[in-house]
């Protein structure tokens, strides 16, 4: 199943930041997305993932399909690093996290509490839980943030692994992932009117 | 979801989960109210069931804003919306889980500290069932008020101000099921109420939560 995008307008805090965004992204296939700081990225990828309305368009083959990674990683300090990817496995109702911890080199820390771990080990913890959640549409914003070059290399192979699945991923990033993959430039979308029509009090004012 | 009950449970019996801030409360309000009316048991006996009461909910609303904030603040809530589990029944567990560790120790431990505000003796049995019939509602309430003050950094004073009155009915009928016992009547009918109550909040509650957090978090 596509995921399509189509003529979304989307505004963050009222302010509208894109209009008419249209795309698709079949399975197997990766969309880079790139624009400039507060070009509306984040924006974009949280309506898709169903965490905030848009002003008007569609977006179809989303629901129930998405396995989304934000800036936070969603990680319990006092909880071991086995007992937050199992946490996640349940809920997505998988069963084993043995892959999850191999594809990120996470072996040796599965008993250490994630509070004690380094960012960089946090985000891999953090993207190690996209392998338990079993959903064919990864949606990611910045995934690469504190990852050393090593790293990024596992990311890339884990993302090709899950392409090669019939996967399919969207992705927010600057940097070059070494992936066969299209890019998709939003800063043309940028909305310029000056109208508040998104904001979150309107009906309060 | 039994899988978020279990967490929920760990975390708030590991270091700094918060397990014990309720109970520790709820003893300190029963244990200095004796030093502050003065030690006239007659007096006590009369007021011990509105203060166990008191103490109950007010060391209920001390954990509250840390049932939701710290998910919203590691970003779990946001990954919590996107997975498979219903938002309503996510919510209710999170409920439940903040009743097992809060409520749940509160009613065991009040026939003790009612001990200590020389409670009549033939009541026990209503204070504790006063107590386990109306702290649910405590927490699945509480839950609702921090669903509505997800976003808002230290939102603490702003959750207990939405709370409370909401509580208001609770206190009423648990301490007047308490009072009731504790004199000698028959407390069935607060007792119902009460009851009452917490089946209504319990089954009609989570969906405002999930209503309100979903905007929460926009």
């Amino acid at each position: 199943m596509e995921l399509h995008v189509t003529d979304l307008n989307l505004a963050r805090a009222g302010v509208p930041v894109l209009t008419g965004v249209s795309f698709a992204l079949q399975p197997g296939k990766a969309l880079i997305l790139r624009g400039p700081n507060g070009a509306g990225k984040t924006t974009l990828l949280r309506t898709i993932a169903g965490l905030q309305d848009a002003l008007s368009g569609h977006i179809t083959g989303a629901e129930d399909r998405i396995a989304y990674a934000g800036h936070a990683d969603g990680l319990k300090a006092m909880l071991s690093v086995s007992e937050n990817l199992t946490f996640w496995a349940q809920v997505f109702g998988q069963r084993s996290i043995v892959d999850a911890l191999a594809a990120y080199a996470l072996e040796p820390l599965a008993e250490r509490f994630a509070g004690t771990l380094s960012a960089g080990q946090k985000r891999r913890l953090g993207l190690a839980r996209l392998l338990v959640t079993g959903r064919p549409l990864w949606v990611l914003d910045e995934p690469t943030v504190s990852l050393d070059a090593q790293a990024v290399a596992m990311f890339a192979d884990a993302v090709r692994a899950h392409l090669a699945g019939g996967g399919a991923a969207l992705i927010a990033t600057h940097i070059d992932l070494g992936l066969d993959a299209e890019v998709f430039d939003i800063s043309p979308f940028r909305a310029t009117t000056n109208t508040r029509a998104g904001a979150s009090d309107e009906a309060f004012l | 979801m039994r899988a978020l009950l279990l967490r929920d449970l760990r975390l708030a019996l590991r270091a700094g989960g918060g397990f014990g801030l309720a109970l520790a409360f709820f003893l300190i309000v029963v244990v200095l109210v004796p030093f502050s009316v003065g030690p006239q048991t007659a007096l006590l006996s009369v007021i011990a069931p509105g203060i166990l009461w008191l103490g109950a909910l007010l060391a209920c609303l001390l954990s509250l804003d840390r049932l939701l904030a710290l998910d919203f603040e590691d970003g779990t809530l946001d990954l919590m919306v996107t997975a498979p589990l219903p938002l309503e029944a996510a919510l209710s567990v999170k409920a439940l889980a903040h009743w097992l560790t809060t409520g749940l120790p509160l009613v065991l431990v009040a026939p003790v500290l009612g001990l200590m505000l020389n409670f009549a003796p033939g009541g026990y049995v209503w204070l504790v069932a006063s107590l386990a019939l109306g702290t649910p509602a405590l927490s699945v309430i509480g839950t609702f008020g921090a669903a509505l003050t997800v976003g808002i950094k230290r939102g603490g004073l702003l959750l207990s101000l939405l709370v409370l009155p909401l509580y208001v009915p609770t206190l009423i009928f648990g301490a007047e099921a308490a009072r009731r016992g504790a004199a000698g009547l028959d407390a069935t009918t607060p007792l119902l109420l009460l009851a009452g109550i917490t089946l209504a909040t319990i089954a009609c509650m989570p969906f405002a939560s999930a209503t309100v957090l979903r905007m929460g978090l926009r």
